[in-house]
C-alpha cells in the first residue's frame, strides 16, 4: 500500500488550497473594485469609505488574512510551476491547437500571476504607503486618498501600466474562477456552464470596474 | 481537407530516438497514400519503404485498430492522436490531411512516459497506478445472479462512460503540466460509481493518487487539454468527482 499522498500536499491538495484562497482574494477584488467606484461619486465618498476601513482596528486582521492567503496562493503557484515544467519532460515542439486547443489564460496562469504580484507590492508602495494628504469633512480629519490617486493618474505611463496588469487580472480571473469550482469538485453538467459564464462575466466586470478609475482620472480630471 | 484526391503525397518529420540517446526529426516522403488508409497504414506504408532500402523502421505501438486498446499513441502536428475529438490514431483516415502536407509526428511527451524508442514510450506509470487501487477484489465461487445488486441506472450510465478510458496516456500528453489526472478520475469513478466498489472506495483513492504523484505526473491545473484530447471522451467531471473522492477518503482515514 502506497503512503497517502496527503490532504493539502498531494497534488488535488494543491487544487484546494489554490481554489479557496484563489476564491477569497476574488471576492476582495470584486469588493476592492466595487469601492473604487466611490470615485465616480465624489472625494468625499471616496475618502470616507476608506476611512471606514481603515480607522477600524479589525482592519488589521482582514489584512494579516489576505496576506496569508496570498502566500499560501503563491507559494503553491511557484511548487505547481516547477514541478509541472519538470513532469512535461523533453517537449519544447509543438502543443495541442483547433479542436483539441485550450484557452490562452489558462496555459498562461504562472506569467499573469507573476505579473499581477509584481504590481499589486507596487500598488501597495504607491497609495497604502504613498504620500499621506489629509483632508477634512465636518470636522472629521481622514486621509485624502483621492487627491493622491488624481495626481498619480496625471502620469500616461502610470495608467498604461495600470491598464496592462489589470487585464492580466481579467484573464487570471476569467480562468481562475470557473476553475477553483472544478478544483474543490464543484462540476456537474446542470450548474457548470452558468459557473463558467459568470466566471468570465466577473472577469470582465472586474477588470474593466478597476480600469475605469485611472482612465477617467487621466481623461477627466487632468491637471 | 481534401475531398477530391484519392492519393496524397505527404512530407513526415518523424521523432526518431533510439534508447538513452537523444532524439532528433528525421523528414520522409510518404507517397501515394490513399485517403482511405488509417494514419497508422499510412505509417506501414512508409515503413515498408525503409525495410525495401534497408533502414530501420519507425517503432510505434498498435494493436487493435479499431480504438478500443489505447497503445496507438502518436502526436501529430502538436496533438495526441491528431486534430480531430474523441479519434485514436488507427481511426484518423488520411482524408483529413492535405496533399503536399508536412505531418510532424511525435511519441506521447513526459517525464513519466520515457520513450522505448521512437514513437513507443513506455506508460508503465498507468499500469502501476493501477495496481495501486484500480481493481474491485472480488471472491471466488459461483457467479451470481446477474441483476442481483441493483445499480441506480444514471450511476450505471455513468461508470459505463468512465470505464470507456482505454488508458492511452493521451491526456498526459496533451497536458502542459504532463498530469495524469484525467486517466487516474476515470478509474476512480467508475468504480466508485458502483456497487462493488464500495468495498476499496476509500482506500482506492488515497492510494492511486499517491502513486500517481510519486509517478511525478504533473499537477492539474484545469486548463482541459486532457479532456479536448481524449480520445474516447472522458469529461472533467470524473476530476471533479475524485476531488470529493480524495477529500472524504483523507478526512475519514483513521491511520
Ligand atoms: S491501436 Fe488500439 S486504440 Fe489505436
Amino acid at each position: 500500500m502506497a503512503a497517502s499522498a496527503g490532504l493539502f500536499t498531494s497534488s488535488i491538495g494543491k487544487k484546494y488550497l489554490m481554489g479557496i484562497t484563489g476564491l477569497a482574494w476574488s471576492l476582495f477584488v470584486l469588493m476592492h473594485m466595487a469601492a473604487n467606484l466611490l470615485i465616480f461619486v465624489s472625494p468625499k465618498a471616496y475618502n470616507a469609505y476608506s476611512h471606514v476601513l481603515i480607522s477600524n482596528p479589525f482592519i488589521y486582521v482582514a489584512e494579516a488574512g489576505l496576506v496569508l492567503l496570498l502566500l499560501i496562493h503563491v507559494y503553491n503557484a511557484i511548487k505547481l510551476t516547477l514541478e509541472n515544467r519538470a513532469a512535461r519532460g523533453e517537449r519544447a515542439f509543438l502543443t495541442t491547437s483547433g479542436a483539441k486547443g485550450v484557452s490562452s489564460a489558462s496555459k498562461t496562469m504562472a506569467a499573469q500571476g507573476s505579473l499581477i504580484l509584481v504590481f499589486t507590492i507596487l500598488h501597495l508602495i504607491t497609495f497604502k504607503y504613498g504620500t499621506v494628504y489629509m483632508a477634512s469633512y465636518d470636522g472629521v480629519v481622514m486621509r485624502d486618498l483621492h487627491r493622491l490617486v488624481l495626481e498619480v493618474f496625471q502620469s500616461p505611463g502610470y495608467v498604461g501600466w495600470y491598464v496592462v496588469a489589470l487585464v492580466a487580472l481579467g484573464f487570471h480571473l476569467s480562468h481562475g474562477f470557473q476553475s477553483s469550482f472544478q478544483s474543490l469538485g464543484l462540476n456537474h453538467p446542470r450548474y457548470t456552464p452558468a459557473i463558467k459564464k459568470i466566471g468570465l462575466f466577473y472577469a470582465v466586470i472586474v477588470a474593466a470596474g478597476f480600469i475605469a478609475q485611472p482612465v477617467y482620472v487621466f481623461l477627466v480630471h487632468k491637471q | 481537407m481534401s475531398t477530391t484526391h484519392k492519393s496524397l503525397n505527404l512530407t513526415l518529420k518523424v521523432w526518431r530516438q533510439k534508447p538513452g540517446a537523444p532524439g532528433r526529426f528525421v523528414t520522409y516522403p510518404a507517397r501515394n497514400i490513399s485517403t482511405d488508409m488509417s494514419f497508422l497504414e499510412m505509417m506501414d506504408v512508409v515503413n515498408q519503404d525503409l525495410i525495401k532500402k534497408g533502414d530501420d523502421p519507425i517503432a510505434f505501438d498498435h494493436d487493435c485498430r479499431e480504438g478500443i486498446c489505447g497503445s496507438c499513441s502518436m502526436t501529430i502536428n502538436g496533438n495526441p492522436h491528431g486534430p480531430d475529438r474523441e479519434t485514436a490514431t488507427c481511426q484518423l483516415h488520411m482524408r483529413r490531411f492535405t496533399e503536399g502536407e508536412t505531418i510532424t509526428v511525435e511519441p506521447f511527451r513526459a517525464r513519466s512516459f520515457p520513450v522505448i524508442k521512437d514513437l513507443a514510450v513506455d506508460r508503465a506509470a498507468l499500469d502501476r497506478i493501477m495496481a495501486a487501487g484500480g481493481f474491485v477484489s472480488v471472491s471466488t465461487g459461483n457467479a451470481q445472479d446477474a441483476n442481483n445488486i441493483p445499480v441506480a441506472k444514471e450511476n450505471a450510465d455513468l461508470a459505463f462512460d468512465a470505464a470507456a478510458c482505454i488508458g492511452c496516456g493521451a491526456c498526459v500528453a496533451a497536458c502542459k503540466n504532463a498530469s495524469a489526472m484525467l486517466f487516474v478520475s476515470a478509474k476512480i469513478s467508475q468504480l466508485a460509481l458502483l456497487p462493488q466498489g464500495q468495498v476499496e472506495r476509500e482506500r482506492r483513492a488515497r492510494n492511486m493518487i499517491a502513486q500517481m504523484d510519486k509517478e511525478k505526473f504533473g499537477n492539474c491545473t484545469n486548463t482541459g487539454a486532457c479532456e479536448a484530447a481524449c480520445p474516447k471522451g472522458i469529461t472533467m467531471e470524473n476530476m471533479a468527482r475524485t476531488y470529493r473522492e480524495f477529500l472524504k477518503a483523507e478526512l475519514s482515514k483513521r491511520h
